[in-house]
């Protein structure tokens, strides 16, 4: 699988504020992953320095191989800013308009009305961005990112301002979004959300990579708990290939066995563990 | 590019504080209108006695006119400062530009464009209400200067140096700190120029060069000057010396170095701002 996104040794030094000190993250084609980490962890500068926002103090990011910020970089890139704001006496197609004229886009009226209702906003089309609510604005703000068809999306925390029934929305938009084989560098709070979604997570605390991999490789087994007669009895150290005998020596020594729990850790745990928290 | 100019012009045209501009501009060019009719009238009835020696009108329309030119620099400047004071951090801290940054067309054409577009808004208003008072003044007193349309240029030129300040401000300051710092400068330049005058009727070399010094730094008070100058530049005798003593004769004749100096000004401060917007993080 060739890079869409590279990170390679990425610091970034705020005076005396070291925001990222080394960092290497890797997005594939088409892979959707998550970046994780507490407030001021350099989640935000890794992304902004990818969209050429932020120039690094030390290290690259390439985007398909072309420097970030970089013109050709830029032509393959969408981005949803954490804290972003449209003129607000745009109305929603007039705001598509102008970033497909910024991005060369030839998609026209036919692309924005896909995109208007791959965020279900069809009907605030001719609405002003000044008279939406906040969500409605995050949504929008997806399908200015989605505009020109990027081929890698940078989204900065996109449901911090969603209800629970955004948020499905934005999930199932990045469901479509990776079916289209987008590249896409998630950062989100939302645990929940990164592990429903994302191919791979990335961990970031005090600008270093403490942990990354697939949802299901981070979560950790971490013992068996079987219900008998008189409570749970708990066996920390055993795995699931265990269970069997574990069942046959408490059957064989009398007592009556009413359930068997593999326990595993949580990615909420595993984040937990991974930020020292 | 094209885009981002008129999303520029848009913007500019939407801000409230155009309406402002243009409410503040109504209410002086009505009171421009009653104050010039009145000032042909007054001087009219006092120096009628010796036509040949003072030419009432000439003095009385360049006196008006200079001061309607002074009332449009001012309002031109501040149209330009607000227009301009937030393009880069201001805009950046709004979340307003990091959506614009990340597109093909890049940190110059946009800083540019942006630019462009302010600098249109205020050279049509400046141009704009220098005619309708050039009008205004014809009407009052059948009276209209040497020069008509170079010193309305020469006046928009300086409005667009002002933006162009502001826009080099906008990239360290935020957008209120920009706004103090733009109207300070330009302040700055008009009292450098008051200072060179009252050097004038004092005899003082020393403040005299002091505001030629200060032309270098702020053209715009230079190009503001030479289009007073321009006014009565076919004047002479005893008109031409009592309107060199007018409360805002300030005129003073920039060369032609200067002039050139005031395009490359505007280059120059367009260069260091796009360098140092290329260099800034957002």
């Amino acid at each position: 699988m060739s890079a869409a996104l590279k990170a390679s040794a990425l610091a970034k030094r705020y005076g005396a504020t070291e925001a990222l000190a080394g960092v290497d993250v890797e997005v594939g084609e088409g892979e959707l992953v998550g970046l994780l980490g507490p407030n001021g962890a350099g989640k935000s500068t890794l992304v902004k320095i990818a969209c050429g926002l932020v120039r690094p103090s030390a290290g690259t990011v390439a985007i398909y191989g072309a420097p970030a910020g970089s013109a050709p970089a830029r032509r393959v890139l969408g981005y949803l800013a954490e804290l972003f704001r449209f003129p607000s006496w745009m109305s929603a197609d007039e705001l598509l308009t102008l970033h497909q004229r910024l991005a060369g886009s030839r998609g026209g009226t036919a692309e924005r009305a896909e995109l208007l209702e791959l965020v279900g906003l069809v009907e605030a089309r001719k609405r002003r961005v000044g008279t939406m609510s906040k969500g409605m604005q995050q949504r929008l703000g997806i399908a200015q990112a989605l505009v020109g068809t990027p081929r890698v999306l940078l989204l900065d925390e996109p449901t911090s301002a969603l209800d629970p029934a955004g948020r499905r929305v934005v999930r199932r938009l990045l469901e479509e979004v990776k079916a289209r084989g987008i590249s896409v560098l998630l950062n989100s709070h939302l645990l929940s959300e990164v592990e429903l979604v994302c191919d791979r997570v990335v961990i970031v605390n005090h600008g270093r990579v403490v942990a990354a991999g697939a949802p299901s490789e981070l979560r950790r087994q971490g013992g068996v708990e079987v219900d008998v007669a008189d409570g749970v009895r708990r066996f920390p150290d055993a795995r699931r290939d265990d269970v069997p005998r574990i069942v046959r020596e408490l059957v064989e020594a009398g007592e009556q066995v009413y359930g068997v729990r593999v326990v595993t850790s949580s990615l909420e745990d595993v984040y937990l563990e991974a930020v020292d928290e | 590019m094209i885009a981002i100019v008129l999303y520029g012009f848009r913007e500019s045209l939407r801000r409230r504080m155009f309406l402002v501009v243009l409410v503040l501009t109504a209410l002086f060019l009505a009171l421009y209108a009653y104050g010039t009719q009145q000032a042909f009238e007054d001087t009219r009835g006092f120096v009628g006695l010796n036509p040949e020696a003072l030419d009432t009108d000439e003095l009385a329309g360049t006196i008006v006119f200079g001061l309607a030119m002074f009332g449009t620099l001012f309002l031109g400047a501040v149209l330009a400062v607000f227009l301009t004071l937030n393009v880069v951090r201001g805009d950046a801290e709004a979340g307003l530009l990091q959506p614009l940054v990340v597109r093909p067309i890049g940190r110059a054409q946009l800083l540019f464009a942006r630019f462009a577009g302010a600098a249109l808004v205020c050279t049509i208003y400046v141009f704009g209400v220098y005619l309708a008072t050039l009008g205004i003044t014809e009407w009052a007193g059948d009276w209209t200067p040497d020069r008509m349309i170079t010193p309305g240029l020469e006046l928009a030129g300086a409005v667009v140096i002002v933006a162009a300040l502001s826009l080099l401000g906008s990239v360290f300051l935020s957008a209120t700190a920009n706004g103090v710092a733009g109207l300070m400068v330009f302040g700055a330049g008009l009292l450098a120029g008051l200072l060179g005058e009252i050097g004038k009727a004092i005899d003082s070399e020393r403040l005299q060069d002091i505001a030629h010094k200060a032309w270098w730094l702020f053209p715009f008070d230079a190009l503001y000057e030479d289009g007073l100058h321009r006014l009565t530049i076919d004047t002479v005798g005893f008109t031409r010396f009592v309107l060199e003593l007018g409360p805002f004769g300030g005129s003073h004749q920039a060369g032609t170095t200067l002039l050139v100096w005031s395009a490359a000004y505007l280059g120059l401060v367009l260069l260091l701002s796009l360098f140092a917007f290329s260099r800034r993080d957002l």
